[in-house]
């Protein structure tokens, strides 16, 4: 098609098509910037792990008392190491999950047409976006390690020591996962700013019920088995409770294998409508706004 | 006493502003980079009431209002050429912009540039245009420039050399070589908007579509970024689509304009067509022997500005001879001159009699 229009200068490279390893060259790039960004916000960094951390105290606390007042060694399933074990690896799991800012990043960049940046490069919302991510996760991951490590010694009563080799590697995967589930549930939350002006209700909604239904809060087990069951049906307990779950063994053999791959299955579903809002959201900012 | 040559010499002169011989050449043989064709854009806005009570009937019963953001419209654009893109604010020249450039898509109509369907967004167009749309930046805030250029080289897949290449010229050409490691925050707008430039001319565009590149700057920023954008076209030969509301821009870069008004093309041709079309009105500048200049001017045209013996007459076109003659065969005069009245002025009345022509 574009033989009819020759270039009228040296544009040779123009016609180059992207092939996958360019293409992968793109998103390295947009993920190695990223990386330079977040790095000046390094200082933020370690007062914020910190600052999250200090509720952990009064939560030991207040569970030492659920214990002691239900007279009960084991609650659902739960001793009472592995309770606090769990709440403490809860923050982990969110480390990989939590996205602040994603839906109502994705909603501002609609609402203020930002969003033309990936219209008119050669640049994909997503992919950038889920670049972006990754590598916000590793900085600060690497960032949060030390204070991670100091808290987790500090609190090494509570744990049975590192578990196997296979379950740390399950443990590793679902922490993956949980970052792929999280990423495009939000982003598909964000969509939604192509038909509503402001997303911030529906956001507030979102977060209070995920920090629920994730098992945030407390192990999804502690709930009548009607509910616990309801809630391990759906896709939000990846994003807390179940690597959580994984690495303290309660998840094992077939039971393990079947959890895996229904988080993998949860991550691509999120993917395939994050993708497809974002189609349907793209044709709609098309004919009434831009 | 060089009066009616002076104002052709001016004439003239803003005829060779923009030397593009080699373009004109090249026109011949292809086919336009932007083709428009009877293109128009309706948006359907909610009508929201006043008050509470209007907001709580907005929620069961929606009234939709139709703006007709553009209407019509037609034009084709050559390879190499620089237009400019007049209109009030509302006119519809963004809308139509964002439709080159494939955000939005048209009511009714079609276009082609560079041969593609902008809407369509096919990766090959993306990577064959640039869009500056303002101070709304892609560039990345807390990194200095010299990363976003880095990450666009990346984006466009611009092989390495070319990209130096490029980047150098362009750092040369905007005088901003000790800017380019500084983080974009700590820049000034004017500085800011020469980054944003450089980002949009690094894949070196065949077309660049410009809204609005000098808002809010000083007028030393604004010089360099004409100078820079006129440099590049007349090197690179790129075609050029901008809209302004600075008629210095447009004087110092186009030849060519389009001129709409309430989303309808009313003019499309040389700038200094605009005179020929629509000012129908010479100011003649006469200054009088006499300490005072005579009472009775009126009866000639309209009295503008008079300071000390010095006067602005506003004459129609076709009687400057006449009334010239009269009023020198009845005064004794020491200077006189004709002018075209400012362009700014002659534009802000095409843009009022868009809007009251229908």
């Amino acid at each position: 098609m574009t033989t009819a229009l020759k270039p009228d200068h040296d544009v040779e490279y123009e016609l180059q098509s992207p092939n996958w390893s360019s293409i992968w060259r793109k998103y390295y790039r947009v993920w190695r910037v990223s990386i330079a960004e977040r790095m000046t916000y390094r200082a933020d960094f370690l007062l914020g792990t910190f600052l999250r951390m200090l509720p952990m105290v009064t939560t030991i606390l207040l569970w030492q008392a659920i214990y002691e007042g239900s007279g009960e060694n084991i609650l659902a399933g739960f001793k009472y190491r592995e309770m606090i074990a769990y709440l403490l690896l809860v923050h982990i799991s969110r480390m990989f999950s939590s996205m602040p800012g994603l839906a109502a990043g994705i909603s501002r960049d609609i609402r203020e047409g930002t969003l033309k940046k990936y219209l008119i490069q050669p640049l994909d919302l997503l992919g950038y976006l889920i670049s972006y991510r990754a590598a916000h996760k590793v900085t600060y991951i690497v960032m949060a390690a030390l204070p991670y490590g100091i808290i987790f010694y500090l609190c090494r009563f509570y744990f049975d020591g590192i578990p196997s080799a296979s379950i740390c590697a399950a443990y590793l995967l679902s922490l993956i996962l949980s970052f792929l589930i999280g990423f495009y549930f939000e982003a598909a939350v964000g969509m939604v700013g192509f038909w509503f002006l402001d997303v911030t209700s529906i956001l507030y909604i979102v977060i209070t019920l995920n920090y629920f239904t994730s098992g945030q809060m407390l192990p999804i087990d502690l709930l009548p088995p009607f509910w616990a069951g309801f809630l391990k049906a759906l896709p939000f307990q990846y994003m807390a409770y179940f690597p959580a779950v994984v690495y303290l063994g309660k998840v094992q053999g077939n039971e393990l294998i079947w959890g895996l791959a229904l988080e993998a299955f949860w991550a691509l579903f999120f993917a395939w409508l994050a993708r497809y809002l974002y189609r349907r959201g793209l044709r709609h900012y098309g004919a009434y706004g831009g | 006493m060089m009066s009616v040559e002076e104002c052709a010499t001016f004439r003239a002169s803003t005829d060779h502003t923009v030397p593009n011989h080699d373009s004109e050449a090249l026109t011949v043989k292809m086919p336009p980079i932007i083709e428009v064709d009877h293109i128009s854009k309706n948006y359907s806005v909610f009508r929201k009431k006043e008050g509470f009570k209007g907001a709580v009937q907005g929620l069961f019963k929606r009234e939709y209002n139709t703006v007709e953001a553009v209407k019509d419209i037609s034009f084709s654009i050559e390879s190499g050429e620089f237009v400019a893109f007049l209109g009030p604010n509302g006119a519809g020249k963004t809308t139509t912009l964002k439709m080159l450039s494939g955000l939005i898509y048209p009511s009714q109509g079609t276009a082609k540039v560079l041969g593609y369907v902008p809407w369509e967004r096919q990766d090959q167009y993306r990577r064959q245009f640039s869009l500056v749309m303002g101070q709304k930046n892609q560039l990345w805030w807390d990194l200095p420039a010299s990363d976003s250029f880095e990450l666009h080289r990346e984006i466009y897949n611009i092989p390495k050399q070319q990209f130096q290449q490029t980047l150098g010229e362009l750092i040369e050409l905007l005088g901003v070589k000790d800017l380019t490691r500084q983080a974009v925050r700590e820049l000034s707008l004017g500085e800011r908007m020469k980054m944003e430039l450089i980002a949009a001319l690094l894949h070196r565009p065949r077309l660049l579509l410009l809204d609005e590149p000098t808002i809010g700057l000083d007028v030393v920023a604004q010089v360099t970024i004409q100078k820079c954008l006129r440099e590049y076209h007349e090197r690179n030969k790129v075609t050029v689509l901008l809209t302004s509301h600075y008629m210095r821009d447009v004087e110092a870069l186009c030849r060519r304009v389009l001129v709409i008004a309430r989303g309808k093309l009313i003019y499309d041709g040389e700038l200094s067509g605009i005179r020929d079309k629509f000012g129908q009105e010479k100011i003649l500048k006469i200054e009088f022997q006499a300490d005072e200049p005579p009472p009775d001017l009126s009866q000639y045209g309209l009295v503008g500005t008079i300071e000390g013996p010095t006067v602005e007459l506003r004459v129609e076109r076709p009687k400057v001879a006449e009334v010239l003659s009269n009023i020198l065969a009845r005064h004794t005069i020491a200077d006189v001159s004709v002018q075209d009245p400012p362009l700014e002025q002659l534009i802000a009345r095409v843009f009022e009699e868009g809007g009251t022509g229908e």
